[in-house]
């Protein structure tokens, strides 16, 4: 999904910075009026479209695992507590291949409960919020050591809010 | 045929009272972006770990460069609309030293909390944080900040207030000024001049941001001195994002008035109020109002229609940018014979920006990747994008016309524009590919996965400064020339 985002993000960009170029570099020349609004409902329309097969093709079905429709039973449910600056965990192992659920919260401020494999990669995150629980249902999909970091400023020693968890092979 | 643009009154010299207003706010505006910007490449270069600084002093400076940012914006904007507004209404230069008056009063507590009180919650003063901070600062220093923050609140609502009544003393109301009468009949030749319907917008929508701002200041400073009263933390959240989100935002829109009225000037084309024009201001009314969900995709206790809102608005957000204001600039610059010199140049590349920026900010809206991309630096990557290669752009451009800069074109002009826009986008990507790639944003201390990304962060920003600081330089010298003739 990363790569996805990077990559069309970049092109769509790349895109938009083209038209400027070329627009600019023959803006200084000749003086010509044509009608510069030519094309530009066709693009709106197609602007629309696209827009409502992105809607239907992301949100169908619901993205967030534990608040789809007829979500299956998880494998395991953890609780997970968020506290100025450590996470209070039930449990730190979780079955590779099974749908785990967190039921995330906090003890005092906004935290921000995400999982990372290695540190380049977030596979899944939610907030912990004081007074609430979300749901977060992940799959881990390889055995080994994930990482629990604080996504949400949450003080002075925000940065080093970090938990393990371990994916082991049933 | 074009005919030229439509100058007026205004266009002569300034009076007194207007030339200090001017000033004012565009000395204050350069002076801070300019050290709020050598803030950010600190900040940048400590989590490169070139520079040893604090974790302390670190978040401390976070709070400052995102609270100096986001109110030198507003005031950028506001100071652009005030300018242009004022040619077309009769504005009161007494407000606007007013809310000058009030936001430095507000700046100096803010200061005061941050580097004296060491209050380091953000900027955004995320409920309950600024009274749960462990120890680390007094309510005390968390109150000076958010007073700071409604004093400043309570002097943008005053230059809305002025603005509100002079456009109804003119038009007759708010709808009127906005163009819905003429986008309803059609007849858009009588329809109100381009920075009035965009002014109308920004009125409109800023006030509900910043009252929803003022009740959630309120809360918070409530919340510092009687801890027993426990307000929901999903409310605050809604108002605190609710509010930060239009007030940002509407900068954005006040900024690009600077476009739809100088760059007419240039291309000898008067920018187009038609009705797609119209109908796009009043979609952004709605839109700037109801996209703010997006920045509570991750808190899976907001209702599920709330979260599609936020994903689809953000969508829908971006097209009256691009279809409109984006396509318009191109089409009016497009084979007009501009000259390129450097209020047009930043100008142009404003928009770019901006639109630019548009592109990173949909796709962190769709649910499936914020679930990913959340608060990683994804997030500055997209609204500096969008910041500082969009409306940063609009307001120097903007001041460099206003200081009579027109028609100069040195190399020196030329090579700082340059390196602000190249490194200033090396600036950006490098966080968009850090975000891509996991890099936590607010984050003091970088493990060394994350430090290539942020050497390159660095570099850049370091160029972005030596070229901004330049750019900032040439305008400051030519401000004697402002007001002399506004025109």
């Amino acid at each position: 999904m990363q790569s996805v985002a990077w990559s069309l993000s970049l092109f769509l960009m790349a895109l938009i910075t083209a038209a400027f170029v070329i627009v600019c570099r023959g803006a200084a020349g000749e003086r010509e009026l044509r009608n510069p609004y030519r094309g530009r409902a066709v693009v709106f329309a197609l602007t629309l479209i696209a827009g409502v097969l992105i809607t239907l093709t992301t949100l169908s079905p619901w993205p967030l695992p534990a608040y789809a429709a007829n979500p299956a039973p998880a494998a395991k449910v953890i609780d997970a507590v968020g506290h100025q600056w450590r996470w209070d965990l039930s449990e730190s192992t979780v079955p590779v291949g099974k749908p785990v659920e967190f039921r995330v919260t906090s003890a005092d401020v906004n935290h921000g409960f995400s999982v990372y494999r290695g540190k380049t990669r977030i596979i899944g995150q939610t907030q912990a919020m004081p007074g609430f629980v979300n749901r977060l249902r992940l799959t881990f999909d390889e055995p080994g050591q994930y990482e629990i970091l604080c996504l949400e400023y949450c003080g002075l020693a925000h940065h080093g809010m970090l938990a393990t968890i371990t994916a082991v092979a049933e | 045929m074009v005919s030229e643009p439509k100058q007026t009154p205004a266009d002569s010299a300034a009076t007194a009272s207007e030339r200090l207003v001017l000033l004012a706010y565009a000395t204050t505006a350069i002076a801070v972006f300019a050290l709020m910007m050598i803030v950010g490449f600190l900040m940048r270069s400590a989590q490169a770990t070139w520079v040893d600084l604090p974790v302390d002093r670190f978040y401390e400076l976070m709070t400052l460069h995102g609270t100096g940012m986001v109110g030198t914006a507003g005031l950028g904007g506001a100071f652009v609309m005030w300018y242009f507004l004022g040619r077309h209404v009769r504005l009161s230069s007494k407000v606007m030293l007013t809310t000058f008056g009030l936001s430095l009063a507000g700046v100096v507590l803010i200061i005061g909390g941050i580097l004296l009180g060491h209050y380091a919650g953000a900027w955004t003063f995320l409920y309950p944080l600024p009274a749960k901070s462990m120890g680390v600062w007094q309510p005390a220093a968390a109150a000076a900040f958010v007073v700071g923050l409604i004093l400043i609140g309570v002097g943008f609502l005053l230059f809305y207030a002025d603005c509100a009544l002079a456009l109804i003393r003119r038009y007759g109301s708010l709808t009127a000024s906005l163009g819905v009468p003429q986008l309803i009949s059609g007849r858009v030749e009588e329809a109100p001049p381009a920075a009035v319907v965009a002014s109308t917008m920004a009125i409109i929508v800023n006030v509900l941001g910043i009252l929803a701002g003022a009740v959630v200041l309120i809360m918070t400073l409530v919340s510092l001195y009687i801890p027993g009263m426990v307000f929901d933390a999903l409310l605050m959240k809604n108002l605190i994002f609710f509010f930060g989100h239009v007030f940002i935002n509407v900068a954005l829109y006040m900024g690009v008035i600077a476009v739809y009225e100088i760059l007419p000037r240039y291309t000898n084309r008067p920018w187009k109020v038609n009705r797609p024009f119209i109908a796009a201001w009043l979609a952004a009314v709605f839109l700037v109002l109801a996209v703010y969900p997006h920045h509570l995709l991750m808190d899976y206790a907001m209702p599920k229609w709330a979260a599609t809102l936020g994903q689809v608005v953000s969508y829908l957000s971006g097209i009256p940018v691009l279809i409109v204001t984006a396509w318009g600039t191109l089409g009016n610059i497009a084979r007009s014979g501009i000259r390129w010199d450097l209020p047009s140049r930043l100008l142009v590349f404003g928009v770019l920006g901006w639109a630019a920026g548009i592109v990173p900010a949909v796709v962190d809206g769709t649910i499936s990747v914020n679930l990913v991309m959340h608060n990683t630096q994804w997030v500055p990557g997209h609204f500096h994008t969008y910041l500082l290669l969009g409306l940063l752009p609009m307001l120097l451009g903007f001041m460099a016309w206003a200081v009579q800069l027109r028609g100069e074109d040195s190399s020196f002009q030329r090579a700082a524009f340059w390196g602000y826009a190249i490194a200033g986008a090396v600036f950006c990507l490098s966080f968009l590919y850090g975000g891509a790639n996991g890099v936590p944003r607010r984050f003091a201390v970088h493990v060394s996965e994350w430090l290539p990304v942020a050497s390159v962060g660095s570099i850049a920003a370091a160029v972005v400064v030596v070229s901004v600081v330049s750019l900032a330089l040439v305008i400051v010298r030519r401000l004697p020339q402002l007001g002399k003739t506004v025109g």
